[in-house]
């Protein structure tokens, strides 16, 4: 089975970061959630793979085992 | 003016059993004269059993009911012999179109697939589907099958017995009983029998009205599925506008859960919401109103003993995704040819307990696909509508978030995996075609498959070889030889060889695949379909 990265992966981690910010600057409280979910789902369907998903939902709930 | 719904279609009429000495014994009795219970009634009837339909109403199933069938109970219509006038009475669409407050984010288009002989589904009024058995069953009267319907005959009592079932039945000149060897309790989602039996119907109510109008209008609105999620004229609710034969169209208006429903159905109340939706100057006239509260819940067990329960008494869905009537009459197709075998002593009793098993799973995954589109329509937390609205809004841009957009999935076959009578998938072929699954279609030539598997086990081979026909503990099973050549589209091929060069199914009665391989061979096919009758 396919397994989801948890060690760094991005080439460029700062630049995402800022990126990430800088989207949601100047976005009232409910913009910025619909962004968010709008961006979980694009990113969902780029993976495509139900298996790697349902772990990310688990590593993104941070329950230790 | 005399709408179908209102003429009396099997009128009370006395009957000999009402003054018989002791009570007269039926094979089957059939309890509720809807679209279940009718199907149910002309599947045994036409393969020779006695049965006897009760129904405490003498007329079809008035108001806004079921108006989408789909494929597959076409199909099985078409076997019980009366599919084809549903199909010319019907709506036929394939197209749709989805709208997100004051705009349309996306439409679709399910291209018919032409390797079936049915479309992905019809509209039809469900007092017309209802009126098409009841003529059903008077063909099979006049051909001498044995078949009866008495209406205004109420079940007011039942007693179970190891051998036989008593019924105590009201009538308009009073009471009287009857024994049956089996009882089929397909009397609706109140189910009267469920409940003189004190069985339980535990689930989820969703807190949600829906006002369900039916109008008739002179519109040019096309054939299609309209669904609005959030519209101007409904706000923080959904609505969906669907065509029906003669002029009628369906509007669901969901309302939310603290309305006071007699205030709401209310001409007055009604008209204003409908011109908002359709347009000030539509002219149009309420044929049926009615709001209701939706449920997904089922019985634990389906069979009890020599009682069947099937249809809405057995399961209830909420209708996005129209599964009612479409899963109920999948039952009857299910549960018929065992009862039959059992009846005949071909089979042992122990069969009948692996329709409780089949269709148990069916009603599971109409109630998941049915509680999904629920929560999609009706979403539950502040998050959830988040996520809600941002598929919506994805879907007005990109292809990829249509698929989440969830406003009822529609009715298809449910594959039995994991059926005790299935035996293990000997062929690498597709895998639609898997063992458990119903038959898909295809053509050959002027002619289509479905209609060459009705009724009793096939063996159905593609490029290879078996014997016309095989005989199992007094089960006769006759082969289907077919070629890919029969089928100059390929979709023969497709759908039951894949890369496979040639294949051997053991094809149900009620079309599901028990068994599959790429050559026959004796004993295995021997095996499958003791199997498949319940003897192994
Ligand atoms: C608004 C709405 C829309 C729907 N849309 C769809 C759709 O598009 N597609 C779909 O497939 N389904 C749809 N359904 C569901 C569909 O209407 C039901 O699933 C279907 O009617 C169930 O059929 P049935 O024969 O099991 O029960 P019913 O149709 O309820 O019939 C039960 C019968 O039993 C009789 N009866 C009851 N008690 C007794 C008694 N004691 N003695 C004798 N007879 C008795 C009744 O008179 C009745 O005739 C919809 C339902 C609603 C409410």
């Amino acid at each position: 089975m396919a397994e989801l990265i948890l060690s760094p992966n991005l080439t460029q981690a700062d630049d995402f970061y800022a990126d990430l910010v800088a989207a949601h600057e100047g976005l009232e409280k409910s913009e910025s959630d619909a962004f968010n979910a709008r961006l979980v789902l694009v990113l969902a369907n780029h993976i495509g793979d139900n298996a790697i998903l349902k772990q990310a939902l688990e590593a993104a709930a941070l329950k230790q085992e | 003016m005399n709408k179908i719904f209102e003429v009396p279609l099997y009128a009370y009429e006395a009957s000999p059993d009402q003054s018989a000495p002791a009570p007269v014994r039926h094979k089957v009795i059939v309890v509720g004269a809807g679209p279940v219970g009718l199907a149910a009634a002309i599947d045994l009837a036409q393969q020779g059993v006695e049965v006897l339909v009760l129904d405490d109403n003498d007329k079809v199933s008035f108001g806004s009911r079921a108006i989408c069938f789909a494929k597959r109970p076409l199909e099985i219509l078409d076997r019980l012999g009366c599919g084809q006038p549903m199909v010319d009475k019907g709506v036929l669409w394939n197209k749709g179109k989805v709208f997100f407050d004051e705009r349309q984010v996306y439409e679709f288009d399910l291209q018919p697939d032409s390797g079936d002989q049915r479309p992905a589904f019809i509209n039809l009024q469900q007092y017309y589907f209802e009126q098409f058995l009841v003529d059903r069953v008077r063909e099979l009267q006049a051909q001498g099958a044995p078949i009866e319907i008495r209406g205004r005959n109420k079940v007011e009592a039942v007693g179970t017995h190891p051998d036989h079932v008593k019924l105590e039945v009201e009538t308009p000149e009073g009471s009287y009983t009857i024994e049956a060897d089996w009882v089929i309790a397909c009397d609706g989602a109140g189910s009267p029998m469920r409940a003189m039996m004190g069985k339980d119907f535990v689930g989820r109510v969703f807190e949600d009205n829906f006002l369900i109008a039916d109008v008739i209008m002179e519109a040019d609105f096309p054939s299609e599925r309209w669904f609005w999620f959030d519209p101007p004229f409904n706000k923080g609710q959904s609505a969906l506008l669907h065509k029906q034969p003669d002029g009628v169209w369906r509007i669901d208006l969901q309302l939310g859960w603290d309305i006071d429903k007699e205030r709401e159905k209310r001409p007055e109340n009604v008209i204003p919401r409908l011109k908002a939706m359709l347009g000030e100057d539509v002219n149009f006239e309420l044929e049926w109103v009615s709001i209701y509260t939706f449920q997904c819940r089922r019985m634990e067990q389906f069979r009890h003993g020599r009682v069947i329960f099937a249809g809405d008494s057995a399961h209830q869905v909420s209708p996005f995704g129209a599964r009612g009537a479409n899963s109920g009459v999948q039952d009857t197709d299910n549960l018929c040819w065992k009862l039959k075998l059992v009846i005949d002593g071909k089979a042992p009793e122990s069969l009948l307990d692996s329709y409780d098993q089949e269709r148990i799973h069916g009603a599971d995954e109409n109630i998941l696909n049915s509680t999904r589109s629920t929560d999609f329509i009706t979403p539950k937390s502040q998050m959830s509508r988040i996520l809600r609205d941002a598929v919506l809004d994805l879907s007005e841009h990109y292809d990829f978030a249509r698929p989440m957009v969830n406003s009822g999935r529609l009715s298809v076959p449910c594959v039995y995996d994991g059926s005790p009578l299935n035996s293990a998938d000997a062929l690498n072929g597709p895998s639609q075609t898997r063992p458990g699954a119903s038959c898909p279609d295809a053509p050959l030539g002027d002619d289509f498959l479905l209609p060459k598997l009705a009724g009793r086990f096939t063996l159905l081979t593609i490029d290879a070889d078996a014997p016309d026909e095989i005989e199992v503990d007094g089960i006769t099973v006759k082969r289907l030889a077919l070629s890919v050549k029969d089928d100059p589209t390929l979709t023969l091929k497709r759908r039951y060889l894949g890369d496979a060069t040639g294949a051997v199914y053991l094809i149900r009665p009620d079309q599901h695949v028990a068994a599959r391989r790429d050559t026959y061979e004796e004993n295995a096919f021997r095996h499958a379909v003791r199997r498949a009758t319940g003897k192994e």
